[in-house]
């Protein structure tokens, strides 16, 4: 053997032996990560990976098909009260009254205020065919109410933009058909409810079936305001006493 | 010889009727308010009523005497039984509707015998048949507290029982098979604190009404005490409580057993389903040496009998390995690879009693429902699991729960998707 190749073979050694060592280490490693307990954040978002799993990390929701509610930018007055009503049974769906039924209301504030805090582009959902006079009804519920059957329109309460009231009033714009639709249907159904007096139920109760439809059709459809956060509050006077609005109500 | 007959057939058929009369009638009215012994001054001590309040919480009496959203001891709660839904009554001070016009001595008697004031038997959804073990002078604190309390006017709904449970008189034969009537008598050879566990255990905790398992009349085997059994219609497993040898808690400390009733959760286990609101709304505000005496109860329960599994006719290697890849995927990264759970965060699932009770129930609905540790002033801000009932189908939830039973040591029966497919659709109450 030469000097040259005993070189060579030197080289060839050491990188063997270095590759071996990587190799081993890299097991080690691997060892010590099967081994290694999870590492858990601290953090709000990770405690609440119950809720996080349907409507989403950011409370997006599932706008395609309207099942798993937009939560992202709700005000957290709104948001609280629809933990507690289900913990209450006012609202029934039984996968929501075991999540919230042992929930303190300073944690379901948390979570709610979690949620109202979260910024997230509003998506297009899917639309029904509805006849153009359906929407004009449509507009007409959502803009002016009808008088005749003491009807107010949605915006004397949930804002001129219909984009929400702070603390306690939800937008209506940007929601899904299949959404709306079905809230209002389980107000008159009563597996949706709230404190007395609960304004919603009698207003859903003096829509027909049609008026629904229509009014339900025309929010989702609306183009989207440039601003789509909550007015302030106390910049509205609604037309109907309503629990919800009142301060010994809030959960 | 005829009039003869007839007059042996008379005879055999009232001595009948006597014998039917004597064994089917009711208890015995208690007495009236006005008649009581007890000064009604005395119920208004606020120490008693105090002590009352924190006994109440001891008993979980609100649990089912509030319903959902209700008035706190208004009543409302409608129990589930396999023999009908049985509405749990007001407690309030209400004249019409509560126990307004209730003695002490009527109240003491529904709690000790399980008799109503006018003599009626009381359904044992009412745990009377731990409730009578509970001390006079605790009763009496019970009753002052609940009479102090803001009368509530709401009428008890009629109970959904058909017949023959529907006639009160028939508890008279399930009590002579599962009722003994007793106060706790303490135990000499034993300490102190062993006794106040026991006693808070057999009695007020009324922990064995759910932790054992019922035969079909609904009675609770008397020599199995503790052991562990599927609670009726609500379909939850509550795990044998001995801490001994094979027991469900085998290798939980005393102080294991105290964080889990005072915070819901402990390096062993969380507290989920009905024992996550028995934590909410009882334990947790049990003050600690109560706890601790619970504990140590808890602990000189005796080892059990080592169960050996018949093995599975099927071949569980392709369920393992379906389960091992939906273990990876989706619980691993909480729950660990090894099953070991994250300390004071997520419980660990090896060697969990819940995972390895015999049904495989708790695992099932758990994977399903997901939820919150119940929040407590110990755990304020509990850590969560998702649901899976929408992203797992029922094969690979068979599969997974199948796969935790089975791995890093535990040794529980294979769950099928027949088993899923049925508690997918367990109503949660």
């Amino acid at each position: 053997m030469n000097r040259a190749q005993l070189c060579q073979a030197r080289r060839v050694c050491s990188a063997v032996l270095l590759i071996a060592a990587i190799a081993l280490a890299g097991a080690v490693h691997a060892q010590a990560a099967a081994n290694d307990p999870p590492h858990v954040p601290d953090t709000l978002k990770q405690r609440i990976a119950s809720c996080t799993a349907c409507h989403g990390e950011r409370g997006e929701g599932t706008p395609d098909s309207g099942f798993f509610p937009r939560l992202a930018g709700k005000p957290a007055g709104y948001l609280a009260r629809q933990l507690k009503d289900f913990q209450d049974g006012l609202r029934k769906y039984g996968p929501m009254e075991y999540t919230t039924r042992y929930l303190t209301p300073a944690y379901m504030r948390e979570i709610a205020e979690y949620f109202a805090a979260q910024e997230v582009p509003y998506a297009r959902s899917p639309m029904p065919r509805i006849a153009a006079d359906a929407l004009k009804r449509g507009e007409e519920l959502a803009t002016k109410g009808d008088p005749s059957r003491q009807i107010p329109p949605c915006a004397a309460c949930h804002g001129t933009q219909l984009t929400g009231v702070q603390p306690d009033v939800p937008g209506l714009v940007g929601l899904p058909y299949d959404y709306l639709s079905s809230q209002l249907g389980s107000w008159r159904t009563r597996t949706r409810a709230t404190v007395a007096p609960d304004c919603m139920a009698e207003i859903a109760n003096r829509l027909s079936v049609d008026d629904i439809s229509a009014v339900s059709a025309w929010l989702a459809g609306r183009e989207l305001p440039a601003d789509m956060h909550a007015q302030p509050a106390g910049s509205i006077t609604p037309p109907l006493h309503c629990g919800v609005l009142s301060a010994e109500a809030r959960p | 010889m005829k009039i003869f007959r007839i007059g042996f057939a008379v005879v055999v058929l009232a001595g009948l009727g006597v014998a039917g009369w004597l064994f089917l009638r009711g208890g015995q009215p208690s007495v009236p308010r006005s008649a009581s012994q007890v000064d009604a001054a005395a119920l208004k001590d606020p120490a008693l009523i105090a002590k009352g309040a924190y006994l109440t919480l001891v008993g979980d009496c609100a649990s089912c005497h509030t319903g959902q959203g209700g008035a706190r001891f208004a009543g409302g709660r409608v129990v589930g039984t396999p023999f009908g839904d049985i509405p749990a009554p007001n407690l309030t001070p209400d004249r019409e509707t509560g126990l307004g016009e209730w003695s002490f001595e009527a109240f003491r008697q529904a709690l000790h015998d399980g008799v109503d004031r006018n003599g009626q038997f009381l359904y044992p959804a009412f745990p009377y048949t731990s409730y009578t073990k509970v001390s006079r002078e605790d009763a009496l604190a019970i009753f002052a507290y609940l009479q102090s309390l803001a009368p509530v006017h709401q009428a008890a709904k009629q109970p959904g029982l058909g017949f023959p449970y529907n006639v009160r008189n028939t508890l008279k034969a399930w009590r002579a098979l599962y009722f003994r009537e007793g106060e706790y008598v303490a135990d000499d050879t034993k300490s102190p604190e062993w006794n106040r566990g026991a006693y808070l255990v057999q009695g007020l905790g009324h922990c064995n009404e759910c932790h054992v398992e019922r035969d079909a009349f609904g009675g609770m085997r008397s020599d199995q005490s503790l052991s562990g059994g599927q609670i009726p219609v609500q379909n939850w497993y509550a795990p044998d409580l001995s801490t001994q040898a094979n027991g469900g808690l085998a290798g939980w400390s005393a102080q294991d057993i105290v964080d889990l009733l005072k915070t819901g959760q402990s390096a062993k286990g969380t507290a989920f389903g009905p024992m996550a609101e028995v934590v909410s709304r009882s334990t947790q505000h049990m003050n600690e040496a109560d706890l601790k005496a619970v504990a140590t109860y808890l602990q000189s329960l005796p080892a059990r009998p080592r169960v050996s599994y018949q093995p599975s006719p099927l071949d569980t290697k392709p369920i393992l390995d379906q389960g091992a890849k939906v273990y990876a995927e989706r619980c691993a990264d909480c729950h660990g690879r090894q099953g070991e759970g994250v300390a004071g965060v997520y419980p660990p699932l090896r060697g969990n009693s819940s995972v390895n009770e015999p049904t495989g129930i708790n695992a099932i609905r758990v994977v399903l429902l997901g939820g919150f540790a119940p929040a407590t002033q110990g755990n304020p801000r509990p850590y969560s699991m998702p649901p899976f009932a929408q992203q797992l189908n029922d094969s690979d939830v068979a599969a997974v729960v199948t796969y935790i039973r089975q791995s890093w040591g535990n040794d529980a029966p294979l769950v099928q998707e027949r088993d899923v497919i049925k508690y997918r659709h367990t109503p949660i109450d």
